[in-house]
C-alpha cells in the first residue's frame, strides 16, 4: 500500500513547480522520437507477422463448408483491432520502452544526475518524467494504429500467398460487419496504456537506490508491473467501453 | 558566510550525524575532512538541500534554508554551485550543453550572452578545445572540470565540492585543487570541499573540519593540523607507515 501511496504522491509531483514552456515543448519532441520512431521498427515487424499467422492459423480452424471463407479477414480484423493491436504491441512497447525509462532514470539517480538537477532548483520529476508521459500517451496510439494496419496487411499476404484465401474474399472480410466504434476503443487502450507503463517505469527507475545491479532490478520491475497493469486495465476497459 | 547549527541526521535510527555547528568564510576553502562513513557527504547534503535534517539550522548569510519560504529557498539554491563526485553530467548532452544547462533553464538570456558566459567558464577550466565533445569521451580530470565550469556558470555565492580528486591520478588532483582554490579567490565564493584527500589539505586547507563517527572533533587551519594531539585526527592523517616514521 505504502508503494502505491508513493506512485500517487510521485504523480503529484509531475505537476508540481515546472520549468518553461519552451523548455517542456523540446524536452517533448525528443521523447516523441525516443519512444515513439525509434519504436516502429519493433512494432512493424511484431504486427506483421501475428496478421500473418492470424490468419494462417484462424483459416486452419475454420473447416466447416457453411462458414464462408471470407469469414477469416473479418476475425483476423476484429482481433487485431479490438486486442492484438493494442495490447500485444503495448506489452512489447512495454517491454522497450519501460525498460528503456527506467534504466535511464535509475542511471541518472545513481550517478547523481537527478540530485544535480534538484541542487539547481530544478523539478527533477516533472522536467524528466512528464515530457516521457505525454510523449507515450501521444505516440502509443499512432503506433497502434499504424500496427493493426500492418496486422490487417500481414493476414493479407500471408492468406493470399498461400492460398488459403483469394484477395476478393479477404478484402470482403475485412469490410463486412464493421463496427466503427471499435476504432475508438482501439485509441483509448494505448492512450491509457502510455500512461501506465511510463509512469510505473518512471516511478521505478526514478526511486533506484545502489548501483548497476539495482538498475537491472528497476528495469525488470518496470515491465513487470507494466505488463501486469497493462492486463488489469484492458479487462477494466473492456468491461467498461464494451 | 554559511553557519550550521547543531545539525543531527539519522537512518534507520543510526545517528550518522550527531550536532553539528560550523561556520564556513567567504572566500575561503572550507575543507571538512574524515574517514569513509563518518558523515561527510550526509553533512554536505544536508547543506545543499538533498537530505533534511533531522534538527539544526543551515544558514545561507543569515537565511536559513530549512526555515524560509518556497522563493527564498529557491534564491537560495540558485546562489548554490555543486561539483558532485562523478561529476553528474548529463549524458546525452555535449559539454558546452552541459555548462549551459543551467542558463537554459534558470535564465532569460539571449543565446548570445549565454554563448559569452559558456566560453568564458570554459576556458577559465581550460576545455575550450572540448567543447563539442560528449562526457564519454573525455576523461575523468576533465568531467570534474566540466563539473566545476558548470557550478561556476551561475556565478554562485556557493560553491561545493564532493570529493573533487577521487579517482585522479595526483597530478591532476593538484591541478583541480588549485583551480577551485583560484576560481574561491578570484569570484569571492564560500566554498566547501569534502575529501579525505591529505594532498588537498596540506594544499588548499584554509579552514578545515574533522568529523568522526558524526561529530565534529576538530577544526582549524592547515599549519596546525599536523601538531595536533586528538588521537583519532593524528590516525587520520598519519595513516601510512612512512608518515608515522615521519612523525616519530
Amino acid at each position: 500500500m505504502s508503494v502505491i501511496g508513493k506512485y500517487f504522491i510521485f504523480l503529484g509531483t509531475l505537476f508540481g513547480k515546472g520549468e518553461k514552456l519552451s523548455v517542456y515543448w523540446r524536452r517533448l519532441m525528443e521523447e516523441c522520437v525516443g519512444i515513439g520512431v525509434s519504436s516502429i521498427f519493433i512494432v512493424a515487424i511484431v504486427s506483421t507477422f501475428i496478421g500473418a499467422v492470424s490468419c494462417i492459423q484462424t483459416a486452419y480452424n475454420l473447416v466447416s463448408p457453411i462458414i464462408p471463407i471470407s469469414t477469416v479477414a473479418l476475425i483476423v480484423r476484429d482481433m487485431e483491432i479490438l486486442e492484438l493491436a493494442p495490447t500485444i504491441t503495448c506489452i512489447v512497447l512495454a517491454g522497450k520502452v519501460g525498460s528503456n525509462i527506467a534504466s535511464e532514470l535509475g542511471t541518472m539517480r545513481i550517478t547523481e544526475q537527478i540530485d544535480a538537477l534538484e541542487v539547481m532548483g530544478i523539478n527533477s520529476s516533472s522536467y524528466l518524467v512528464l515530457p516521457k508521459v505525454v510523449a507515450a500517451m501521444l505516440t502509443f496510439p499512432m503506433l497502434v494504429i499504424f500496427s493493426a494496419f500492418l496486422g490487417i496487411l500481414g493476414g493479407y499476404l500471408a492468406g493470399t500467398l498461400t492460398g488459403v484465401i483469394t484477395e476478393r474474399d479477404y478484402l470482403y472480410g475485412i469490410r463486412d460487419s464493421f463496427v466503427p466504434y471499435n476504432i475508438f476503443f482501439m485509441c483509448v487502450k494505448p492512450f491509457v496504456f502510455g500512461f501506465l507503463i511510463a509512469t510505473i517505469s518512471s516511478f521505478k527507475g526514478f526511486f533506484t537506490t545502489g548501483g548497476a545491479l539495482e538498475v537491472g532490478k528497476s528495469s525488470t520491475e518496470a515491465v513487470t508491473n507494466s505488463c501486469i497493469s497493462i492486463l488489469v486495465a484492458d479487462y477494466l476497459l473492456a468491461q467498461l467501453l464494451l | 558566510m554559511i553557519e550550521v547549527s547543531n545539525i543531527a541526521k539519522a537512518f534507520n535510527g543510526k545517528e550518522v550525524l550527531k550536532g553539528i555547528s560550523a561556520s564556513f568564510k567567504k572566500g575561503e576553502t572550507n575543507l571538512i575532512i574524515g574517514g569513509s562513513g563518518t558523515g561527510k557527504s550526509v553533512l554536505l547534503k544536508c547543506m545543499i538541500g538533498l537530505v533534511k535534517p533531522d534538527q539544526g539550522n543551515v544558514l545561507y548569510n543569515g537565511r536559513d534554508f530549512y526555515h524560509c519560504d518556497k522563493e527564498t529557498q529557491q534564491s537560495i539554491r540558485r546562489e548554490m554551485g555543486v561539483l558532485f563526485q562523478g561529476g553528474a553530467l548529463f549524458d546525452s548532452k555535449t559539454v558546452e550543453e552541459n555548462v549551459r544547462f543551467p542558463l537554459d533553464m534558470l535564465t532569460d538570456q539571449s543565446v548570445q550572452e549565454k554563448q559569452e558566459r559558456v566560453a568564458f567558464c570554459l576556458q577559465r577550466v581550460g576545455l575550450e578545445a572540448a567543447a563539442k565533445r560528449m562526457p564519454s569521451e573525455i576523461s575523468g580530470g576533465m568531467k570534474k572540470r566540466v563539473g566545476i565550469a558548470r557550478a561556476i556558470v551561475m556565478n554562485p555565492m556557493y560553491l561545493f565540492c564532493d570529493e573533487p580528486n577521487s579517482g585522479l591520478d595526483p597530478l591532476t588532483s593538484v591541478k583541480i585543487d588549485e583551480l577551485i582554490k583560484e576560481i574561491t579567490e578570484e569570484f569571492q565564493i564560500t566554498t566547501i570541499i569534502i575529501t579525505h584527500d591529505m594532498n588537498s589539505v596540506m594544499e588548499i586547507g584554509q579552514n578545515i573540519m574533522f568529523l568522526y563517527e558524526g561529530s565534529k572533533l576538530w577544526e582549524g587551519v592547515n599549519s596546525e593540523i599536523i601538531r595536533t594531539d586528538v588521537p583519532e585526527l593524528k590516525e587520520f592523517l598519519f595513516s601510512n607507515k612512512l608518515l608515522r616514521e615521519m612523525e616519530k
